[in-house]
């Protein structure tokens, strides 16, 4: 539909000591797009993700969300821009329960925040907000458990919902079903492509599986060693013989 | 921990049968008294009904302050080694201003209450910005810090310096010694107000997100909690509880000394939480209670060599009760019931 940029890096880099996880990239993703970061371990995706959400302060370069820099800002500011995030390593609330761990994303957008006085329990639409999620990532019948005590098909899905819960424009997943059992992939990728078709939301997506990222983006990017290799419609990258010979072959036996 | 998610109907059973194991203990700490004087045959204001009620009042001004440390260690997550510049600080201001400016009861409490809010903002906006270790190191150099103004010779006109301040002289209808049972229910009141507001508080919007951060702090602050703004909330309410809770040692004592200000009463709110159990509030009140009956038991069987007898209760407590006394209990609670209906965890 729209063709504004919503997300924008330029030249960004961030090097540990000598190695330059992310060494000058310049990315441009589309409201509205689903667009999907590959690249072998270690390319840099991650840490650029790290970047972007701002948990990284960049060596070189900037970030632009609609426009407006943004390079620098702490991720709770970019939060509240409409940036959210998953993370690779699950990363949830492990003593609070499923469903706690979900309302606390949703009362982070709302007014509520600085209520001292209030009981918590009373804020009844953050609640019946986020059993919805929990259904929207069938996690039903599980609100009360402890995310700790989840499995970790479970655990990844929660991942999930904290991210959905907490409402953002544009959605950074850093392969969200890392670790999953292969049967379980399909369901978290059904509802990563629903999110997709039913609202306006853009998402940036890193994902090993190639069936999944040829099937389900828009666009591709494909880093190398903090670079970018390539860019473009899963019909060039697959038609890419610099990403064909570094990649794909390899992929293709990866995955199976 | 049992998380109370929501209002269902079984955590509201729950919290039901919490409610009323508290009242009936609020209700026997409010007849010790007379039930004192009964089984002694004294009368409630006089010989060992008097004396068991002054251990007592220590303990719930304790219970106070370990509740204050535990909103910091238990509920936020963040080690603090510098609690005691709140709690010396409430001495402190009390102290003289009842023995230098003669103040009101009533301004005194604005007075400590602004004193160690003011304090906390300070103190919090600077330690706040590291953590960890570096955290407990910041706090402990600004309690010290305190501690050793205490000590000053240069101010001993206000301070009394190392010797301290002494027979502070507090309005005679809540004199310790004289009204001994009216200081028995201020004190009981005191705790019992104290844990009702930071119940509200740890089950508020705020608490939640506080606990969020002790969770997760990575995690709260990508959610768009600004999380420092939340420490600093947690920091400051923490402050103001233990600065109240010092105002009442002074009245109760009638003196301030240097000790109250040392990294010792920081290390007896960390224990007191400890040994009650981390994260709730009835558990720091009740180690503070243990802690007080403890010490004069051991002290008096074992005379000065009492806390090395301690010492080894202490490691007896953490090693068979690890979450302390009543994270201890809910969990086998939680663990227990779980078993009984299966229904909890499979539905
Ligand atoms: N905090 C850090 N300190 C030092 N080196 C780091 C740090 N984070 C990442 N690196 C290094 O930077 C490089 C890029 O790592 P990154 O995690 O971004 O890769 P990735 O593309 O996400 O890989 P994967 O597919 O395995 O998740 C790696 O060589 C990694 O070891
Ligand atoms: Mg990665």
């Amino acid at each position: 539909m729209t063709q504004e940029i919503i997300l924008e890096t330029r030249d960004l880099a961030k090097h540990f000591g000598g190695l330059k996880a992310v060494g000058g990239v310049n990315l441009r993703v589309r409201a509205g797009s689903l667009h999907a970061i590959i690249g072998p371990n270690g390319a840099g995706k991650t840490t650029l993700f790290n970047l972007i959400s701002g948990h990284l302060k960049p060596t070189r370069g900037q970030v632009f969300l609609r426009g407006q820099d943004v390079t620098g800002l702490p991720p709770h500011r970019l939060a509240h821009m409409g940036l959210g995030r998953s993370f690779q390593i699950t990363n949830i609330f492990p003593n609070l329960t499923v469903l706690e761990n979900v309302r606390l994303a949703v009362q982070a957008r709302g007014p509520d925040n600085f209520k001292l006085w209030h009981d918590y329990r009373r804020f009844s639409r953050y609640i019946s907000r986020a059993r919805e999620v929990i259904e929207y990532v069938s996690l039903k019948g599980k609100e009360h458990l402890l995310a700790s005590a989840l499995s970790h098909g479970d655990k990844r899905k929660l991942e999930l919902a904290i991210l959905l819960a907490s409402d953002p424009d544009i959605l950074l997943l850093d392969e969200p079903t890392a670790g999953m059992a292969s049967e379980d992939v399909p369901e978290l990728m059904r509802i990563v492509e629903h999110i997709r078709q039913t609202t306006g939301k853009t998402i940036l997506l890193v994902e090993h599986n190639m069936d999944v990222v040829m099937r389900v983006s828009e666009r591709i990017t494909v880093m190398h060693r903090g670079r970018v290799l390539a860019e473009g419609t899963p019909q060039e990258i697959a038609a890419n013989e610099a990403v064909q010979e570094a990649y794909l072959g390899s992929w293709g036996t990866r995955t199976g | 921990m049992v998380e109370p998610g929501t209002l269902d109907v079984r955590a509201k059973q729950a919290t039901r049968r919490w409610n009323l194991q508290g009242l009936m203990v609020v209700l026997f700490l409010a007849l010790f008294p007379f039930l004192a004087s009964l089984v002694t045959g004294e009368p409630p204001d006089a010989g060992r009904p008097k004396f068991w009620q002054g251990l007592l009042i220590q303990a719930y001004i304790f219970a106070v302050y370990a509740l204050s440390y535990d909103i910091l260690m238990g509920y936020t997550g963040i080690l603090s080694f510098g609690h005691a510049m709140f709690f010396g600080t409430g001495v402190y201001a009390t102290a003289m201003l009842l023995k230098h400016a003669e103040w009101g009861l009533g301004q005194i409490f604005l007075a400590v209450l602004l004193i160690t809010f003011v304090q906390g903002v300070l103190f919090g906006l600077v330690s706040l910005r590291v953590k960890g270790v570096y955290f407990a190191m910041v706090t402990l150099a600004f309690a010290e810090a305190f501690y050793i103004l205490s000590e000053a010779t240069d101010f001993r006109r206000w301070t009394g310096a190392e010797d301290g301040l002494h027979g502070i002289p507090v309005p005679d209808f809540i004199n310790p010694t004289d009204q001994r049972l009216r200081f028995y229910y201020l004190a009981l009141g005191f705790a019992l107000i104290v844990y009702l507001i930071a119940r509200r508080v740890v089950n508020s919007p705020t608490g939640r997100v506080i606990v969020a951060i002790r969770e997760n702090e990575t995690r709260a602050a990508t959610l768009g909690y600004n999380t420092f703004a939340y420490k600093l909330i947690a920091f400051v309410f923490s402050g103001v509880l233990a600065g109240l809770a010092g105002m009442v040692h002074a009245l109760w004592n009638l003196n301030a000394s240097p000790a109250v200000l040392s990294v010792n009463t920081t290390i007896n709110a960390l224990l007191m939480t400890i040994i009650g159990g981390a994260g709730t509030l009835v558990g720091p009140m009740l180690g503070a209670g243990v802690l007080q009956l403890l010490g004069y038991v051991l002290s008096r069987t074992f005379g000065p060599r009492w806390p090395l007898v301690f010492g080894v209760v202490f490691i007896l407590i953490v090693l068979f009760l690890p979450y302390g006394i009543v994270g201890t209990w809910n969990r086998w609670r939680a663990h227990s019931s779980t078993k009984d209906k299966p229904s909890l965890s499979s539905k």
